[in-house]
C-alpha cells in the first residue's frame, strides 16, 4: 500500500461543517459552511467537492467536532476529539504558542501549553460562543457582519451578563429599549464573550505570551478580536489570528487521520457515511400532538371561538382609545372603539428601537383616523413603558400584570389562571376572588419562551410559522425534557444524531416550552393547582403546537384568545377607556419628533450608575439606568427608613484603629457581612489596624475574575476574589477570613450550619489565588459558639504569625468582640422595630427584603433596596425583624442559621397585613432551591403574596421594577 | 397519620409487618446485600431497579428544578414506582439515608415528603436511615448486630466492585466477571442473614475464595488506560445518575478505578472526631467514635490485606493513607458533602498511578465548588501530569456533551501513554502538515 500523504479532515461543529484535504502540508481543498443540522447530507456535499480535488487517489480520513461524534461512530470512520485535534495542529505549526483560545458555534476552549499542557472546554452551562453572537445579532435586527462592523464604532461598554445567552438577552433588551447606541451594545456583547471565556475557562491561569485565536467567530469578527486583545493586554505580535483559524480542527483531524491509518477511496467513504444511520430510542418519544387531521380541525374550530369584534378604522367614526405594549422583543398596539371593538392592531419585533416603531405606528394611526376619530385616552405597558410614556406623552402607564388581567377578564370574566408566554418572559397569575393572588415569573436562566423556538427554527433554516406547522404533523415528537436554552441546544443535537426529523424536533420543543412553564415557573404538580378556567396568551401561543402541547400536559382545555399576542396592548387600551381627554402627542408635534440617546455617568453618589439619557427634542428627556432618584435630578422627597442602607452605613462607619501590632485585612463578602463588627472589634482590640475591603463594585469583581475556578458558584462568592485583590493592593500584614462550618447558634432550628460556600470558600481562595503568597492568609476553623474554644483556636492561629500575642489578650479581645457583635445585632433589631413603627405611623407599606447578610452589598443586591424605597416601601432586612416572630415548625430540615431567619421573617410577614416579603436569591445558590419553596409555602398558607427576585452578576432592574410594581398592583386590588 | 409532634408520618411497629420498604439503588451489589440483611430481621424490602428518562422527568415534576440532580432522581424513582401501579401505596414505605451534614443532601428526606404530598401520596411513611439519629421511627430501629451485618455488606460490596472493575476490560467472555459477582452477591446475602453466619473467620475465608474465583476468570492482555472516578457519592456510583459512565469508559478501553463505599463511611465517622479536635464539640461521644473508627479501619485493612496477600489484584488504598495524602492541600475541616474526601480521593488515585480522573458532580453542587473544581489547581500543581476532567450531571445536561468531554480526557490520556515525558515539559510533535 503506497502512502500518498493525502488526508482528509472533517470538522462538524454545532452549526458549521468544515473540511480540508491536505497533501504533504499543502491544502488542496478547504470549505466552511453552515449545516443547518443536516449533518449527514452536508458532509456528503463536502465530500462531493473534495472528490474533485482528490481525484481517484486513496486518502486517509478522520472526523472531529461535537456533531461529528455520532456520525463517525455510526459510519465507522476514525474520530478525534476537537480540542485534542486543535492541540495537535498548534503543536505542529506554532511550537512557540503559549495558549490557544478557540470559539466555536457552541463551545469555547482554551489550551495552555506553558508549564504543563492543559486543555479546557466550557462546561455544560456556558454561553458566550458563536451561537450566542448570532442570537444577539438577531435581537438587534442585524446580521453578524453588521454587528461586527458596528462594534468597531463603539465609544463605551455596558456590562452584560455573560453566563448564558438567555441571561445576556435580559440585559441587552432594556439597554435597547432605553435607547442605548447599537454600536456600544455590539461591542458590549463581544466584551461579554471575552469575560465569559476568561471567567469560565482560564480559572486562575493568566492568558499571556503568544496566544492563538481560532474558530469561526474569531476569524470573522474583527470587533471580537479587538476586545480579546485589549482585555488580555496582548501586543500585536502576541495576539495571533492565523488564516487557517476556521480550519484548525479540520486540519487536526487530517493529522490524526494519517496516524489512524485507514485509507479510503472517495466512493467508499461516501458510501459509509450515506449508509450510516442511528436507531431511535423509543423510550424518548412522545405521542403525536394530533392523532388525525380531524382532531386538528376540531381543535382549530374550538379555539376560533375566542375572538374580539373588529371594525375597520377607515370607516369608523367616533372616540377611540389606544393601548401600547412595549415588550422586551416585540411592540404591540391596539386601538379600541366605543364598544371595545378593535379598530387597529399592530404586532412586530421592535428591532432594537421601540421608540421609532411607536412613532411610525402613531403616524399610521393618525393617518387612518383623519378627522373622524378622536383618541380620548392612551396607556402603555411593558418593559419600555416609561420610555414610551415620556417620549409620546402617553396618558397612563400600567404594569403588565394588571394589563393582562384586564384583557383576560374580557374573554373569561371568571378566569382562575392566566399564563402568558411572550418572547422573553413567562408570566403566570393566579386569580382569587377577583384579584391577583400570586404572580410567578420565569427566572432569567430558564426562559423557554417564544424567542427560544424562534431561534431554533432559524438555526434549522425555517421561519417560525412554518416550523410550528411542521410540529403539528410530527409522528413521534422527541422528548427533550424541560431545560434552559443552552442545554437544549445539545439535546437537540443529540436527537438529531438519533435520527429525529425537523417535525419531531419542532413538536418536542413545543412540549418542552410547556413543561418549562408548568414545572419550572409555576411549579405545579397537577392541573388542579392551576384552577378550572385557564386563559393562555402571549405571542408564543399563536403556535398551535405549543397550545396543543399545553392542553395535553394539563389534560384540560384552555382558552386562547384570537388576539393572544396583543393582550397587553388590548388590556392597556381597556385600562385607558375611562379617560376623556388625551395628552398624547399631537399629529403636528409628531411630525417634528426627534429622538437621540447618549450615555452618561451619574455623579449623585459613589455608586456611579451608568445612565442613558434620551432626549426627544426640546427639553423632554428620559433618563434610565439609575438605581435611585438622584440621577433624575430630584433627591428623594422623603427619605424612608431602609434597613439595608442603615446596615451598610453601620458597617462602613467602622474605622481602623491604631496600628500597634500590624494590619489585618477583612474581605467584605459572604459571612464577613455578618461578623464584621465582631472581627473588627477583635483585631482592633488586639492592636491591629483593620483594613476592610469595603463595599463591592463591578470593578472589584473584575479585579479578581481571573482566579475563579468554578464559574457556576454564586456571585457573592466569586466577588470574594476581587476583595482579596483589594486587600493585597493595600499591603496588609495578614488577611483573615475564618472557615466556619457552624454559624452563630440562634436557637430554634435543627442545626446552625453555614452553607458550604460561606463556610469553606477560604480553602478555594487559598488554592487558586497565587498572589496570596504575598501576605499571610489566615482561615482557621473556628467554633463561634464557645468563647473558650474560640480563644484557644484563635491563639493557635495567631500566635505563630504574631508571637507576642498572649492568650489572655485574646480571651479579652474575644469578649470585647462578642460585646460589639451583640451591640450591633441589637441595634439592627431596634432599627427594624423602629422602621416598622415609623411605617405604621406614616401609613407606608413595609417590605422585608429577605436575603442573606451579604445581599445588602450594593453590587450584589444591585440597589434593589433603593428601588423598593423609591416605590414607597419601608425596607427592612430579614435579620431586623425575625426576632419578632417565634420559630415555628417548618417542613424542611432547618439547619442553616441565615436561612432559619428567612422562615421566621416569613412568619412575621404572615402576622401583619402591612408587611410584604420579597425574597432575594443569588443565582447558583443551591440552598435556596429549598428555602424558596418553603418560604413560599409559609406565605401562601397565610394568604400572602410571595415574590422572588433572582440576582446575579448583572441584574436587569427593569424586570425587578415590573415585579415590584406588580406586587403593588396586586396589593391594591386586594385592598391591602 | 402525620405525627403532630414530629411533623412526619411515622413508621410504626405495625407497619413492619404490613409495609414493603422501597430502597433506592445507588450501588446494586452493596444495596442488595444490605437489603437482604434487613429482610432477615423481618422487614419486607425491595430494591428499585427502574431506569430511563421518565425517572428524571417524574422528579422534575415534583421537586424544585434547581435542586441537586440526585434528589431529583431518587425522588423521581420513588414516585414513579408508587404511580406505576406495581405497589399498593397504602402498604409501602420509603427509606432514605440522611447524614445530617451541612449540605443540601440532609434535606432530601424533607423534599421527598413535600413531593409525596404534592403527588397525593402524603400518607406514605418515609424512614430516615441515619447514624446521627435525626428522626425516630418505632418500627425501624437499628441494632448493633444489624449495623455490623450491613457493614460486612459494604466490605463485600467494595471487594466485588474492585474485582469486577479489574477484570471487566480483560475478560475473554464478556460479562463473566459481573456474572461471578452477581452469584457471590446472592450467596453472601444469604450467608449474612443465616443464623450461623460463621463469624469473622468465615468472612475472611470468603475473601480468599472470592479472590481465587476472580483470578480464575479467563482473561487476556489488552492495552487499557486506568481511569479513576470520584465525585458526589450518588452520581459517582449510580449508573442512573451518571449516564452509565462506567460502561462508557470500559467500552472506550479503560479500566475503571472507583474508591469504595467504606471510605465514605469512615469519612463520616472521622468527621465526628474532627468536630472535637477542631471545635471541642461532641466531647462525650468521642470514645464511641474512636472505637468505631478503629474497628472499621481494622476491617478495611483486613480486606485490603487479603487482596494484597493474594497477589493477583491491585488493592484499594487504606483510609489512613488517603488521610495522610490530603494534608497540605485542603483542611479536613471541610466536611460538607464529600468534603475533603473528594480531594483526597483524587490525590490517592494520582498517588497510585491512576492519573486520569473523572470528577463527577451534580450541576451546581455547592461543596464541589470547593472540594472538586476548587482544588484542581493545587492538585495539578502537585501532580503536573494529572489529567482530570470535571463532568456535571443534571437533568438538563446531555450525554453528547458529557461524552465529548470524556473523549478529550481519554485522547490526552492515550497521548500521554504513547509518549511518556517528564512532567511539565512541552510536547512538540515531530510531524508537520
Amino acid at each position: 500500500m503506497t502512502h500518498t500523504g493525502l488526508s482528509l479532515g472533517i470538522d462538524i461543529g454545532s452549526t458549521t461543517a468544515k473540511a480540508v484535504l491536505v497533501e504533504d502540508g499543502r491544502i488542496l481543498y478547504e470549505k466552511y459552511q453552515r449545516h443547518f443540522s443536516q449533518v449527514r447530507q452536508k458532509t456528503l456535499e463536502l465530500l462531493e467537492e473534495a472528490a474533485e480535488a482528490a481525484g481517484d487517489r486513496p486518502f486517509t480520513a478522520a472526523i472531529s467536532g461535537s456533531a461529528g461524534l455520532g456520525l463517525a461512530e455510526s459510519a465507522g470512520v476514525p474520530f478525534v476529539q476537537e480540542v485534542f485535534a486543535t492541540g495537535e495542529v498548534v503543536r505542529a505549526l506554532e511550537p512557540d504558542a503559549s495558549a490557544v483560545v478557540e470559539l466555536g458555534g457552541e463551545d469555547a476552549k482554551i489550551i495552555f501549553f506553558d508549564g504543563g499542557i492543559d486543555e479546557r472546554m466550557n462546561g455544560s452551562c456556558a454561553g458566550g460562543t458563536g451561537a450566542f453572537i448570532d442570537q444577539m445579532a438577531t435581537l438587534l435586527g442585524l446580521t453578524a457582519d453588521e454587528l461586527d462592523a458596528l462594534s468597531l464604532e463603539s465609544t463605551r461598554l455596558y456590562p452584560i451578563a455573560s453566563r448564558c445567552g438567555v441571561f445576556a438577552k435580559t440585559d441587552i433588551q432594556p439597554l435597547l429599549n432605553q435607547g442605548a447606541k447599537h454600536a456600544d451594545v455590539a461591542a458590549s456583547i463581544y466584551q461579554a464573550v471575552v469575560n465569559q471565556t476568561i471567567a469560565g475557562l482560564a480559572q486562575g491561569r493568566r492568558i499571556t505570551g503568544k496566544v492563538l485565536f481560532l474558530g469561526g467567530p474569531l476569524y470573522y469578527c474583527k470587533g471580537l478580536r479587538r476586545r480579546f486583545q485589549e482585555t488580555l493586554g496582548l501586543t500585536d505580535d502576541q495576539a495571533v489570528f492565523p488564516d487557517y483559524g476556521r480550519f484548525a480542527v479540520a486540519m487536526g483531524a487530517s493529522l490524526y487521520a494519517r496516524s489512524a491509518g485507514e485509507e479510503y477511496t472517495m466512493d467508499r467513504l461516501r458510501e459509509k457515511i450515506a449508509h450510516s444511520s442511528a436507531v431511535r430510542d423509543a423510550a424518548n418519544l412522545l405521542p403525536p400532538l394530533f392523532a388525525s387531521e380531524a382532531d386538528y380541525a376540531a381543535f382549530r374550530a374550538r379555539h376560533a371561538a375566542a375572538t374580539v369584534a373588529e371594525e375597520d378604522l377607515a370607516a369608523y367614526k367616533g372616540s377611540a382609545w389606544l393601548g401600547i405594549d412595549c415588550g422586551s422583543t416585540t411592540t404591540k398596539a391596539a386601538l379600541l372603539g366605543e364598544d371595545r371593538q378593535l379598530l387597529y392592531t399592530y404586532y412586530s419585533s421592535n428591532r432594537g428601537n421601540p421608540v421609532e416603531i411607536v412613532r411610525e405606528q402613531l403616524e399610521t394611526i393618525y393617518g387612518l383616523c383623519g378627522d373622524r376619530v378622536r383618541i380620548r385616552g392612551s396607556a402603555v405597558t411593558g418593559y419600555g413603558e416609561e420610555l414610551i410614556r415620556a417620549a409620546f406623552g402617553v396618558d397612563r402607564g400600567v404594569v403588565e400584570t394588571i394589563a393582562h388581567y384586564t384583557a383576560a377578564k374580557h374573554f373569561c370574566p371568571e378566569v382562575d389562571f392566566i399564563l402568558d408566554i411572550g418572547g422573553q418572559d413567562i408570566k403566570c397569575f393566579k386569580i382569587k376572588n377577583g384579584a391577583i393572588d400570586s404572580i410567578m415569573l420565569n427566572e432569567a436562566c430558564s426562559s423557554g419562551c417564544g424567542s427560544f423556538i424562534e431561534t431554533f427554527a432559524r438555526s434549522m433554516g425555517y421561519d417560525v410559522a412554518e416550523f410550528a406547522r411542521k410540529g403539528l404533523q410530527a409522528a413521534a415528537p422527541v422528548n427533550l425534557g424541560s431545560r434552559c436554552t443552552v442545554f437544549m441546544n445539545s439535546s437537540v443535537k443529540q436527537s438529531q444524531k438519533d435520527g429525529a426529523t425537523v417535525e419531531d424536533i419542532s413538536a418536542g420543543l413545543s412540549v418542552s416550552v410547556v413543561k418549562n412553564a408548568i414545572y419550572k415557573v409555576i411549579r405545579a404538580g397537577s392541573a388542579d393547582e392551576l384552577g378550572r378556567r385557564v386563559v393562555v396568551q402571549g405571542g408564543t401561543f399563536y403556535n398551535d403546537a405549543v397550545l396543543r402541547a399545553f392542553e395535553m400536559e394539563l389534560g384540560r382545555e384552555v382558552i386562547r384568545p384570537a388576539i393572544a399576542g396583543l393582550m397587553g396592548a388590548y388590556g392597556a387600551a381597556l385600562y385607558a377607556m375611562d379617560l376623556e381627554e388625551s395628552a398624547l402627542i399631537s399629529p403636528e408635534k409628531l411630525g417634528s419628533f426627534t429622538h437621540a440617546a447618549r450615555a452618561a455617568v451619574c455623579q449623585g453618589c459613589a455608586n456611579h450608575c451608568r445612565l442613558t439619557v434620551n432626549s426627544f427634542g426640546g427639553s423632554k428627556k428620559y433618563i434610565s439606568g439609575n438605581q435611585c432618584q438622584k440621577g433624575l435630578g430630584l433627591a428623594n422627597a422623603q427619605e424612608l427608613p431602609n434597613l439595608y442602607a442603615w446596615k451598610r452605613d453601620a458597617l462602613t462607619s467602622l474605622r481602623p484603629g491604631a496600628e500597634i501590632r500590624g494590619s489585618v485585612g477583612l474581605p467584605l463578602s459572604l459571612g464577613m457581612y455578618e461578623l464584621l463588627p465582631l472581627w473588627h472589634a477583635f483585631f482592633t482590640r488586639l492592636g491591629f489596624r483593620v483594613e476592610v475591603s469595603g463595599l463591592s463594585s463591578r470593578r472589584v469583581y473584575e479585579k479578581g475574575q481571573f482566579s475563579i475556578p468554578s464559574d457556576t458558584a454564586c456571585y457573592p462568592a466569586k466577588i470574594m476574589h476581587g476583595h482579596m485583590e483589594v486587600l493585597l493592593e493595600r499591603g496588609v500584614d495578614a488577611i483573615f477570613y475564618p472557615s466556619l462550618t457552624y454559624n452563630v447558634d440562634e436557637r430554634g432550628g435543627d442545626n446552625h450550619y453555614n452553607c458550604p460556600v460561606v463556610a469553606y470558600y477560604a480553602e478555594l481562595l487559598r488554592g487558586n489565588m497565587d498572589d496570596l503568597a504575598q501576605t499571610r492568609f489566615l482561615y482557621p476553623f473556628l467554633n463561634i459558639n464557645n468563647r473558650r474554644e474560640l480563644a484557644r483556636e484563635l491563639f493557635a492561629c495567631l500566635h505563630p504569625v504574631f508571637p507576642d500575642v498572649t492568650k489572655k489578650e485574646i480571651r479579652q479581645a474575644v469578649d470585647h468582640a462578642f460585646a460589639a457583635y451583640e451591640a450591633h445585632m441589637t441595634a439592627v433589631r431596634r432599627q427594624g422595630e423602629a422602621a416598622a413603627a415609623w411605617a405604621r405611623a406614616h401609613g407606608k407599606r413595609i417590605m422585608i427584603l429577605a436575603g442573606r447578610p451579604y445581599h445588602i452589598d450594593p453590587e450584589i443586591g444591585h440597589g434593589i433596596d433603593k428601588l423598593a424605597a423609591s416605590l414607597d416601601f419601608v425596607v427592612v432586612s430579614e435579620d431586623s425583624v425575625c426576632h419578632l416572630a417565634d420559630p415555628a415548625p417548618v417542613h424542611v430540615l432547618n439547619q442553616w442559621t441565615y436561612h432559619a431567619r428567612l422562615y421566621r421573617a416569613a412568619r412575621y410577614a404572615c402576622q401583619h397585613s402591612d408587611v410584604q416579603l420579597v425574597q432575594l436569591v443569588s443565582f447558583g445558590c443551591g440552598v435556596d432551591a429549598i428555602t424558596t419553596d418553603e418560604v413560599r409555602r409559609i406565605l401562601e398558607e397565610a394568604g400572602k403574596l410571595y415574590t422572588q427576585i433572582k440576582i446575579d452578576e448583572i441584574t436587569n432592574l427593569g424586570a425587578v421594577k415590573i415585579r415590584l410594581r406588580s406586587l403593588i398592583g396586586a396589593l391594591e386590588e386586594k385592598g391591602v | 397519620m402525620v405525627d403532630q409532634n414530629k411533623g412526619y408520618v411515622v413508621f410504626t411497629q405495625e407497619m413492619k409487618r404490613t409495609h414493603t420498604i422501597l430502597v433506592p439503588n445507588m450501588l446494586p451489589m452493596h444495596f442488595q446485600m444490605i437489603g437482604r440483611v434487613l429482610e432477615r430481621v423481618g422487614y419486607k424490602v425491595e430494591l428499585l431497579e427502574t431506569s430511563g428518562p421518565q425517572i428524571a422527568e417524574t422528579g422534575l415534576k415534583y421537586v424544585h428544578n434547581d435542586t441537586c440532580y440526585p434528589a431529583i432522581l431518587v425522588i423521581g424513582q420513588f414516585i414513579h414506582a408508587l404511580q406505576s401501579g406495581t405497589y399498593d401505596p397504602d402498604r409501602v414505605a420509603l427509606i432514605l439515608f440522611q447524614t445530617g451534614g451541612g449540605c443540601r443532601a440532609s434535606n432530601y428526606i424533607h423534599l421527598l415528603r413535600k413531593a409525596l404530598e404534592k403527588a397525593g401520596l402524603g400518607h406514605v411513611p418515609v424512614i430516615s436511615l441515619s447514624m446521627a439519629g435525626l428522626e425516630k421511627h418505632p418500627g425501624f430501629q437499628l441494632t448493633l448486630p444489624l449495623v455490623m451485618k450491613m457493614m460486612y455488606g459494604v466490605l463485600y460490596g467494595d471487594l466485588l466492585m474492585t474485582l469486577v472493575n479489574q477484570c471487566k476490560p480483560y475478560e475473554v467472555e464478556k460479562g463473566s466477571a459481573q456474572a461471578l459477582a452477581d452469584r457471590w452477591t446472592r450467596q453472601l446475602a444469604g450467608e449474612l442473614t443465616a443464623r450461623s453466619a460463621g463469624g469473622y473467620r468465615r468472612v475472611k475465608a470468603n475473601y480468599r475464595r472470592i479472590l481465587d474465583q476472580f483470578a480464575a476468570i479467563p482473561m487476556e492482555r489488552r492495552d487499557t488506560l486506568k481511569v479513576g472516578v470520584v465525585g458526589e457519592i450518588f452520581v459517582k456510583y449510580s449508573p442512573l445518575g451518571n449516564n452509565n459512565l462506567e460502561q462508557f469508559l470500559v467500552d472506550e478501553g479503560a479500566e475503571v478505578v472507583i474508591p469504595g463505599l467504606m471510605d465514605f463511611c469512615l469519612y463520616c465517622v472521622y468527621n465526628n472526631m474532627l468536630d472535637h479536635q477542631l471545635y471541642g464539640m461532641q466531647k462525650l461521644s468521642q470514645p464511641a467514635y474512636r472505637a468505631a473508627y478503629q474497628y472499621l479501619v481494622g476491617k478495611e485493612r483486613d480486606m485490603i490485606a487479603a487482596i494484597a496477600a493474594h497477589g493477583r489484584f491491585t488493592p484499594p488504598t487504606l483510609f489512613t493513607r488517603t488521610v495522610s495524602l490530603v494534608q497540605g492541600t485542603i483542611s479536613m475541616g471541610v466536611k460538607m458533602g464529600e468534603g475533603w474526601l473528594l480531594t483526597a480521593e483524587m490525590l490517592e488515585l494520582a498517588d497510585k498511578g491512576v492519573g486520569n480522573i473523572v470528577c463527577t458532580q451534580p450541576f451546581g453542587c455547592l461543596p464541589n465548588h470547593i472540594c472538586g473544581k476548587g482544588m484542581m489547581k493545587p492538585i495539578k500543581e502537585k501532580n503536573p501530569a494529572i489529567n482530570i476532567v470535571a463532568i456535571d450531571y443534571d437533568a438538563g445536561a446531555t450525554r453528547v456533551n458529557q461524552e465529548n468531554r470524556l473523549k478529550l480526557m481519554l485522547a490526552n490520556a492515550r497521548q500521554a501513554a504513547r509518549e511518556p515525558e517528564p512532567a511539565g515539559s512541552r510536547r512538540v510533535s515531530g510531524s508537520a502538515l
